[in-house]
């Protein structure tokens, strides 16, 4: 298995083409990188708000485990039956494993700042506009940031069941292997999988640390 | 540093959980089970798909109220799990496929037409051990699908009058059918059919499937013709005179010896009675709305073919 695998990602043909690794790849990234925006849409406005006012706090908590509940596949199967065939379903199922970890990371982020630090900024003359945005905010950024990666990591994981449906992505290797008996071929997709969540989560402990205002926070 | 560790789980847990999809249907992961099954027990099978537990169903109802004692196992996976079964013992009796039965066995076989089939079929099982007892009418086979309003329009019939319209056509089926022998390789050397595009969706002509037929963006689809949306949609499966797609008759299959005759009577006459759309109506009642349990859809069914001794 290990050695088709091997002989897989040796194979030069593999390697370009619409059906190519990079293609997959990239087509991965793609579904991903819509997911999380659309998720961050949503997530983060309604985190600042929960965060800042402390309003509907229980709905927040109950609402978000029962998202992180839900089994991805079931829902774009389930959305398929609805929608048809198309990039919508798989991307609205990611969205919905996307948005608790944002949500609980803005939210807690938002809902930790210091309240001697809030009031100090309102003391000042600050309008709530700019103590969320110039204060609570920038505070907030590591678990922000730890929230999106979280976020990121498990769409990234997810993202496969696209390929359940007509589409791409790096879950084509998987089910198509699957289909096959070529375990090779499965392994390809997984362990394409398992490199490109490692490789993006470290870009992205690089990335909270660089932006952090304060670094003891983020490397706790 | 615990921030790290939940990711990296994460992924570790994905490539051992591949690891164990792939052993799954590994046949040398199959428990080799003791000889557990004393003679006078029958233990039935079936796949993992429904009408599989449809049918084993049909088999245990049958054979208890013939007076045997009948244990069952349904649902134990795919054939690299259930051939193994029934050759060690831990399994007597389950519904197969003429066709792709012979090809697990023989995969050099010779399956272009149902005759073949059933004359290699006694022999290349008698090489595992293994018997079959009368094959059904009924066939599950894989079948190339389109709308009435697509058959009308191009005038189809056969498989080969889709060839002339290669340009226009999309096609969806489960990923294995681009690749396969009897999938588009075959369909493109037996009647020049090469679709424009293959979509593949991994539901076996489940219902994404056929959403994707019905709603256009598929013109033509890989569905199995026991599907009950075949008749619900008024869907048009396409002849295929060149035998493309090998026959695939349900068959009783049990370890050779299991069963004595009166068990063999029981089966057979259900296996006479079985026909495509019989095994359609029985599919229907378990997949459809109605979702009747597989057990109870066998108990009527066996009721109305009068085929329960009281």
């Amino acid at each position: 298995m290990i050695n088709d695998m091997l002989s897989y990602l040796g194979d030069a043909a593999n390697w370009t083409g619409t059906a190519g690794i990079p293609a997959r790849l990239g087509e991965h990234l793609w579904y991903s990188f819509l997911a999380v925006l659309a998720a961050s849409i949503i997530a983060v406005p309604l985190g600042v708000f929960i965060g800042h006012t402390g309003v509907g706090k229980v709905i927040l908590v109950s609402a978000s485990n029962v998202l992180r509940a839900l089994p991805s596949l079931g829902i774009m199967t389930l959305l398929v039956l609805l929608m048809g065939v198309g990039l919508l379903p798989p991307v609205i199922a990611l969205v919905l494993i996307a948005v608790p970890p944002i949500l609980a990371g803005v939210y807690a982020g938002v809902a930790n700042v210091e309240p001697a630090v809030v009031d100090a900024a309102r003391a000042i003359g600050m309008k709530d506009s700019r103590i969320i945005l110039q204060v609570e905010l920038p505070l907030a950024l590591p678990l922000i940031l730890g929230g999106l990666r979280g976020a990121i990591l498990q769409v990234i994981a997810t993202a496969t069941i696209a390929a359940y449906v007509n589409l791409g992505g790096l879950g084509r290797y998987i089910f198509d292997g699957l289909a096959l008996y070529d375990y090779g071929q499965v392994l390809v997709g997984a362990v394409l999988v398992t490199a490109l969540a490692l490789v993006l989560d470290g870009l992205l402990a690089l990335l909270a640390r660089v932006l952090s205002p304060d670094r003891r926070l983020v490397s706790r | 540093m615990t921030k790290m560790k939940l990711p990296l789980f994460a992924a570790l847990s994905m490539v051992a959980g591949s690891l164990v999809l792939a052993g799954c249907s590994n046949p040398t992961a199959a428990t080799p089970s003791e000889d557990g099954a004393s003679s006078s027990t029958v233990t039935v099978s079936s796949a993992n798909f429904p009408e599989s537990e449809i049918i084993g169903n049909l088999y245990a109802e049958a054979l208890k109220s013939n007076g045997y004692t009948v244990e069952t196992k349904f649902n134990i996976g795919s054939r690299e799990a259930y051939i193994p079964a029934l050759a060690d013992g831990s399994i007597d009796l389950i519904p197969d496929y003429t066709g792709n039965l012979l090809l697990f066995i023989d995969p050099s076989a010779d399956v272009s037409t149902p005759a073949a089939i059933l004359s290699a079929l006694p022999k290349a099982l008698e090489s595992k051990s293994l018997s079959m007892l009368t094959a059904a009418e009924a066939e599950d086979k894989d079948a190339v699908v389109v709308t009435r309003a697509t058959a009308e329009k191009w005038k189809l019939t056969s498989i080969a009058d889709l060839a002339a319209h290669n340009d226009e056509v999309v096609m969806a089926g489960p990923p294995e059918f681009k690749e396969r022998a009897v999938g588009l390789p075959g369909l493109e050397k037996n009647y020049g059919f090469v679709p424009s595009k293959f979509e593949p969706i991994s539901d076996g002509g489940g219902p994404a499937t056929v959403k994707a037929l019905l709603d256009g963006k598929v013109t033509a689809a890989n569905i199995f013709t026991t599907s009950t949306a075949i008749p619900a949609n008024d869907l048009v499966v396409l002849e295929d005179p060149k035998n493309n797609f090998p026959a695939q008759q349900v068959v009783p299959v049990a370890a050779a010896g299991k069963l004595d005759d009166g068990a063999q009577k029981a089966i057979d006459a259900i296996s006479a009675k079985l026909s495509t759309s019989e095994l359609i109506k029985l599919n229907e009642q378990v997949s459809g709305d109605a979702k009747v349990e597989p057990q109870q859809a066998a108990i009527t069914w066996l009721t109305d073919q009068g085929l329960l001794s009281k």
